[in-house]
């Protein structure tokens, strides 16, 4: 079998709040192998803030990021787990095929862009297009027998439709198919594509408190025992300010949120910290003894 | 040979882009040329009597008119030409508006362009022959394709004109859209009922011979002359016993067939009658679910049936049938809406289209006129209507207005309030589009007297919860999101070309566009004709349109081939294929390569030569480019007319290359 090789953009939150996915991330891809070969010395894809300042400067983070990546030898893409790094990776390289764009970045880069960018896809994207679910089925050992799971995909993850080029932008399929691939139960979701809220719970954790809970209400009326992102700001609201939540709407919901990378290590073979699953907040751990038992 | 030459200025149109005075001047220095001068506009009255003066003042041979596509005018100069005296094919057009005004602005190179063109104009022509129209029979039959409303109409003023129709419809019965509809706009009058009477005397008209449950195969011949195989599918039921008497539809076993006249809103026997007032009145089984098809055990209807009309063994026929024109009234079809995931894609059982909702108005529908919601039967309190679904959205690759789906949401929304008087409707829409008479008076009675709550803006996503359904959308007038909890929610889902209606364009050589709409002749003049002579359009066909409209443009189809048919004779276009006999070889690849039959084998002093069949020839020239001798040419389009045209664009860098 050939060795699928990618270039890896980890992302900053990867080495923070969502260390656990990027762990989780790492793991299930070798164990798929896929070999990803981290772009060196990268940056920060600019984030939220700097293409609400400056469109130029994000181009150029994001650039000096494609371009770093253009230094390692036999890959066909670059992959990173984030659906905000990957929105913003998958942005500047369609703007910079514009001859003017591309001229106004590369002033402000030591290293301009020349020629041809290589692809940004998600992780997520891979996993479906590259390894396949038959691979996937065929490589699962502890398969999620039992357990109802809502696959909650984020606002961004494929929006905007021409530039994400992946799955439907209104009703995407990739985590459904996996968890079905992992002998999980698909609970139905019909807001798989709604905002969790995204960085306002900084600045107006009420937002976040209405928009995140909504989402929980539609998991556990549907009776999803946990739900899986592939976001981590999805993650990182449902999960850490899920107690908030529940004050603020007066709920009492105990939903465990998966990275869906967690999920499929689980169902390979991997250890619960292996996964990272002690990082979760809202502890999987009564949910998981359940199914095992 | 003395040729004039007329430039035209078309006002600034062409005059505007290029020198037509010296394209004038210069013209008068070609060779045979005896007469040139520009005018203003060479298609009005005086530009046609100045052709006319010229060519008696000057003895002319022949006139090259330099304006605009022949298209448009081409026989109207050939006229002109005529009415001087000289033969109407010793003209030449040369096009320097489409393809030299309209395109460019550098009025240097439009002229030296226009230059060139009237120089091939003049090359060709000076080659012309004289040519002589023949005269021809024609068959007084017309083919009418489907039964729809546009079909009905035109089917009934051919017939009533004392012609003898054909009318072929795809499906079982007749009526098509309409007699699915349960009420009209704005007068709310019941659909079938003022269409059954017409149904009935399609069905008792003696001028009028129904094919339902078929369709055509096969098109041939041209203008006058047409041969037409109708396929006859098989119904697995002998209509010529079947009394329509419903014995067999209330044993059928197979309860589960799709409802296709329904709107696959339920399902209902394998052997069927559509709706009460179906014409003809016949059973026909569908072999689809039919129980005795896939097992081979049951034939209860065969047992029930007193006049012993079920055939199982029932084979599809092909009749053969000979007309001279051909009205195409095939309607339309609604868009796979199922593009629109965030309306559910299909998934939500509540989320219907709004012809589905006409069925669940409809007395004669599924549940027989009580408004239920497909999922659990109940009454819905709150049904939302989402319009322009398909319609105006480039997204989804329909960027054009259904035209009538502002209309039947209106009516619809007032029929909501009448079956249930508790009810509130919401109308999500974009813009409310009522041109016609009494049309906005209508909308505005909805909202008014009705209670509609119109919401001007589009709905972002449906969803359920907890057995209802949430619609989100955005209230742009007020700038606000807006979220609806509905029982029901309804599709105004857009138009396009009716299944299969490619297919049959290419069968009757007309053109149709990417949605699958025919092509009429010209967009303002020539709305029920297509570019093949006796082959006319009607209704939906040719893009979306309300009833009375399909029921004018039927009745201006007929009109038009009661005008076509009002002479006993046609005259057929001379610029046919001829054999040179003295170069024909016999070989006959011309017969082989003829897409329309229309070269036969003679045998001349004991020799094969080839023949053409001048009426069956459409002068498409593939035996010409065939002949390996050149012995077959198309008139008025001859090799050497070709040849001179190409060498005398090409003189000046022949004359370069040769020093």
């Amino acid at each position: 079998m050939t060795t699928l090789r990618y270039a890896y953009y980890p992302g900053c939150s990867g080495l923070g709040t969502s260390k656990e996915y990027d762990m989780s991330t790492r793991a299930v891809c070798e164990a798929l192998g896929m070999e990803l070969i981290d772009i060196p010395d990268w940056n920060c894809c600019g984030s939220s803030p700097a293409h609400t300042v400056d469109d130029r400067l994000a181009g150029a983070l994001s650039a000096r990021n494609l371009v770093q990546a253009g230094d390692i030898e036999g890959v066909d893409a670059i992959i990173t787990p984030c659906p905000s790094c990957l929105a913003n990776l998958k942005t500047s390289r369609h703007r910079l095929q514009k001859p003017e764009f591309r001229a106004e970045v590369n002033k402000l880069l030591e290293r301009p862009v020349h020629g041809d960018i290589l692809p940004v896809k998600s992780v997520l994207q891979v996993i479906v297009e590259d390894v396949g679910m038959e691979e996937l089925r065929y490589r699962v050992r502890n398969p999620l027998k039992d357990m109802s799971i809502a696959p909650y995909y984020g606002c961004i993850m494929n929006r905007p439709p021409k530039i994400m080029e992946f799955d439907s932008q209104e009703n995407p399929m990739a985590l459904d198919n996996i968890l079905e691939a992992l002998g999980a139960t698909v609970a139905p979701f019909n807001l798989k594509v709604e905002c969790c809220g995204a960085s306002f719970g900084v600045a107006r954790r009420d937002i976040v408190e209405r928009l995140s809970g909504k989402l929980l209400n539609l998991a556990a009326e549907n009776k999803a025992q946990a739900m899986v992102t592939a976001c981590p700001l999805c993650q990182m609201n449902l999960d850490a300010r899920q107690n908030q939540i529940n004050v603020a709407n007066s709920t009492n919901h105990v939903m465990p949120i998966f990275y869906f990378t967690q999920l499929i290590g689980l169902a390979l073979g991997f250890s619960q910290s292996q996964m990272g699953l002690e990082k979760l907040v809202v502890s999987p751990r009564e949910l998981l003894a359940g199914a095992a038992g | 040979m003395k040729i004039g030459v007329f430039i035209c200025h078309c006002g600034s149109n062409i005059a505007g882009t290029v020198d037509v005075a010296k394209v004038a001047e210069m013209a008068k220095s070609l060779p045979e040329v005896a007469f040139a001068s520009d005018t203003m506009y060479a298609c009005s009255e005086p530009g046609q009597e100045g052709i006319i003066n010229a060519i008696k003042e000057k003895g002319l041979d022949g006139a090259v008119v330099a304006s605009c596509t022949p298209r448009m005018h081409g026989p109207t100069f050939m006229r002109t030409v005529a009415r001087a005296g000289l033969n109407p094919y010793m003209f030449e057009m040369a096009n320097i508006r489409e393809h030299v005004s309209w395109i460019g602005k550098d009025k240097e190179a439009n002229t030296a362009k226009a230059l060139d063109l009237v120089r091939m104009a003049v090359a060709k022509l000076a080659r012309n022959k004289p040519l002589f129209a023949k005269s021809f029979a024609i068959n007084k039959r017309v083919l009418v394709l489907g039964g729809g409303v546009a079909g009905i109409q035109a089917a009934l003023d051919c017939a009533d004109g004392g012609l003898e129709v054909v009318l072929v419809e795809k499906t079982t019965t007749i009526g098509g859209k309409m007699a699915k509809l349960d009420k009209t706009f704005p007068t709310v009058d019941c659909s079938c009922c003022i269409l059954g009477p017409k149904m009935v005397d399609v069905a008792q008209h003696p001028n009028i011979t129904l094919y339902a449950s078929a369709e055509v195969d096969e098109i041939n011949g041209y203008v006058g002359n047409f041969q037409v195989k109708v396929r006859k599918k098989p119904t697995y039921v002998d209509w010529k016993l079947c009394t329509g008497c419903g014995a067999c539809l209330e044993k059928c076993p197979s309860k589960k067939s799709p409802d296709l006249f329904n709107e696959f809103v339920g399902t209902t026997t394998a052997i069927n009658i559509p709706f009460p007032q179906a014409i003809p009145k016949k059973a026909s089984i569908d072999a689809g679910s039919c129980i005795k098809f896939k097992t081979g055990k049951c034939g209860v209807c065969a047992k029930v049936c007193p006049v012993k009309a079920i055939n199982y063994e029932m084979e599809p026929e092909i009749v053969t049938e000979e007309v001279g024109a051909v009205i195409a009234a095939t309607g339309y079809d609604l868009m796979d809406w199922t593009v629109y995931e965030q309306y559910g894609g299909g998934r939500y059982k509540d989320v219907i289209t709004s012809l589905q909702y006409e069925r669940l108005l409809s007395a004669s529908g599924p549940t027989g006129g009580h408004i239920k919601r497909p999922s659990d039967g109940k009454e819905p309190k709150t049904v939302v209507f989402i319009q322009c679904v398909g319609s105006r959205d480039k997204s989804v690759g329909r960027p054009y207005c259904s035209g009538f789906c502002c209309m039947y949401t209106a009516k619809q929304a007032i029929l909501t309030k009448d079956h249930i008087p508790d009810s509130e409707s919401y109308v999500f829409y974009m813009d409310i589009r009522a041109p016609g008479k009494m049309y906005d008076e209508f909308t505005r009675r909805a909202m008014e007297e009705y209670g509609a709550k119109y919401v001007r803006g589009r709905v972002s996503m449906v969803y359920p919860s907890g057995g209802r359904y949430v619609v989100r959308g955005v209230d742009t007038l007020a700038g606000t999101q807006v979220e609806v909890e509905a029982d029901l929610v309804v599709l105004a889902v857009g138009a396009e070309g009716a299944a299969g209606a490619a297919h049959l364009a290419e069968k009757l050589r007309i053109s149709y566009d990417s949605y699958g709409f025919y092509m009429e002749s010209h967009p303002k003049l020539k709305p029920v004709e297509t570019n093949t002579a006796g082959v006319y359009v009607a209704g939906c066909v040719q893009g979306p349109k309300d009833i009375p409209t399909s029921v004018a443009q039927g009745s201006a189809a007929a009109a038009k081939v009661l005008a076509l048919f009002s002479k006993d004779q046609l005259q057929s276009d001379p610029q046919v294929s001829s054999v040179d006999l003295k170069r024909c070889v016999g070989c006959m690849k011309c017969a082989m390569t003829c897409p329309f039959g229309a070269i036969k084998e003679q045998e001349v002093r004991g020799e094969i030569k080839a023949q053409v069949i001048e009426t069956m020839c459409q002068g498409c020239g593939l035996c010409t480019a065939t002949c390996p001798q050149g012995a077959i040419q198309l008139q008025h389009f001859t090799d050497n007319q070709i040849l001179a045209e190409i060498n005398t664009l090409l003189e000046s860098e022949l004359e370069e290359t040769q020093g």
